[in-house]
């Protein structure tokens, strides 16, 4: 029976998940050096065309489509066969199951854009698109599966990921960590400087992801409800407190608050809220937001330190908020807060904990396997890397014959 | 004739402008510079990596005009841009040997 007001919700949560895409173009975009911001943007972009039509015809078959032993959706529901303006019996029953469908096409654009950060400025256009599209069907697509969609093996072992702590932001870190291992740093690396060429694009991407991860989170309930409210509501304060948490640290360590430390920490604190957002109270997001501003100021600090170029911190930031949700909400889950969910370690429930910590090395050790093979394949055959020249001449103009900045 | 090259910190070319016209200097060129001297550069954070800025903005004027206008004009330069702090810049003078005013072919002084 389908519901108008769940239908609405759902339809513009769609809308406001699409716009983090480009709010990420922009937050990386600010980041990188003048002569690759154009390079970078296309990336996420581009993801828009490339998934959507990936997941058209097969993506949304093998997330969501009729359970083969648990391990993937089949292929029954290929070019949306089948799939209408009719309710799902097993998603979203109360909205059109083609809203539901456009609603987890847009999770599915900005995973692989959110990996790009790790190889920003030195990787070539072509065998990037060609990574990014099996990347959705190797990993994303099984992983959704396994959590989200019916029969999914590691849902029915009672693994909890309310909005893609596992699905979205731990495979996009795995990914960017067997990147960042298998293209290696940009040229001269610690000698240059590699300062951000804008940080206001960078603050008004932050703006636009955090009004986007309204939908992401909130619509993730599938409907216009009390759990949508609760989601929202700890959304923003994971976000507010990883925002403050980070900039706090900053103030301590070196001296001075900085914008980029504050988007950084706004990022990872809403990151780190997504899988727990429909699950906990607001006191527990609050928590949770702090836990994120803390760690993944310490991982970025100690990536500085240990010489590896992830570049605009996806691992530190996504892979990490991802893994530490996922284990709060382990620690802060709560049946009375949400029916549906679990009791976690704080109600007195170990079990599921350990639950959250399986689906975490199972969930962490696929994406990054399978990114690793994907990488490495892909760089023999078609070589990743720009050449040399290319590269200190930037994207923009080797890849794309363009420059963003004329005067 | 003699040129007159000054590097000065951005904010001071409009008083270094104004005390000119007051002198009747009537023309000038400037250019965005980056430099650095004994100043050196400053400091720079972004997610906890330190970076060293060197080049340091500065504005860089030219001026050419009469030999015996050069020490009247240094002076009012230097206390126009003068903020006694370290990074205030420099003036260099050299001699020019032709002007050509490009409208009219009018040559040396007449030209400046």
């Amino acid at each position: 029976m389908i519901n108008t007001g769940d239908t609405a919700f759902i339809l513009a949560a769609a809308g406001l998940v699409l716009l983090m895409t480009p709010g990420l173009a922009l937050f990386y975009g600010g980041m990188v050096r003048s002569k690759n911001v154009l390079g970078t943007i296309l990336q996420s972009f581009i993801m828009i065309s490339l998934i959507s039509i990936e997941w058209v015809y097969i993506g949304y078959s093998m997330s969501f489509g009729p359970d083969v032993s648990g391990l993937t959706g089949d292929l029954s529901w290929f070019a949306l066969n089948s799939v209408t303006s009719a309710p799902s019996a097993d998603y979203a029953t109360t909205i059109p199951q083609t809203v539901f469908m456009i609603y987890q096409c847009m999770f599915a654009i900005i995973t692989p854009a959110l990996i790009t950060g790790a190889f920003a400025e030195r990787v070539r256009f072509a065998p990037f698109l060609v990574f990014s599209v099996f990347w959705a069907i190797l990993v994303y697509n099984p992983v959704c599966h396994w959590i989200w969609g019916s029969g999914g093996w590691l849902a029915a072992r009672g693994v909890l990921d309310f909005a893609g702590g596992l699905v979205v932001h731990l495979t996009c870190g795995m990914a960017a960590l067997a990147g960042v291992l298998v293209i290696g740093p940009r040229q001269n690396f610690g000698k240059t400087n590699f300062m951000p060429h804008n940080l206001p694009m960078t603050m008004i991407g932050t703006g636009l992801l955090w009004f986007g991860w309204f939908g992401f989170n909130g619509g993730s309930a599938l409907a216009a409800n009390g759990i949508a409210a609760t989601a929202f509501v700890a959304t923003h304060l994971g976000g507010m407190a990883g925002m403050a948490m980070w900039a706090a640290m900053e103030w301590l360590n070196s001296g001075k608050p900085t914008t980029l430390g504050a988007a950084s920490g706004a990022i990872a604190g809403l990151a780190t809220i997504t899988p727990a957002a429909g699950f906990v109270s607001p006191n527990s997001a609050i928590i949770i937001g702090l836990v994120a501003g803390i760690c993944c100021y310490l991982a970025v600090s100690f990536k500085n330190k240990a010489g590896f170029d992830d570049s605009l911190d996806v691992i530190g930031i996504h892979g990490l908020g991802g893994l530490l949700g996922t284990i709060c909400l382990g620690i802060f889950a709560s049946k009375a807060i949400n029916p549906g969910g679990a009791d976690g370690l704080l109600t007195g429930n170990v079990s599921f904990l350990t639950t959250q910590l399986f689906g975490i090395m199972i969930v962490g050790g696929y994406a990054f396997i399978i990114s690793w093979i994907l990488f490495k394949v892909i760089d023999v055959l078609m070589g990743l890397r720009l050449s040399k020249d290319h590269e200190n001449l930037g994207l923009d103009q080797a890849e794309h014959s363009e420059a963003a900045y004329n005067n | 004739m003699k040129k007159i090259e000054a590097i000065i910190k951005p904010f001071k070319l409009d008083d270094v402008k104004e005390a000119l016209n007051n002198i009747g200097i009537k023309g000038m060129t400037v250019s965005e510079v980056k430099g650095y001297g004994r100043q050196k550069g400053h400091k720079e954070i972004y997610r906890g990596a330190e970076y060293v800025v060197d080049f340091i903005p500065k504005v860089k004027m030219e001026i050419v005009i009469e030999a015996s206008l050069v020490d009247q004009v240094v002076e009012t330069i230097r206390l126009a841009a003068n903020t006694d702090k370290i990074g205030d810049g420099k003036i260099f003078v050299m001699p020019i040997e032709e002007v050509v005013r490009v409208r009219t072919g009018e040559r040396g002084k007449e030209a400046i």
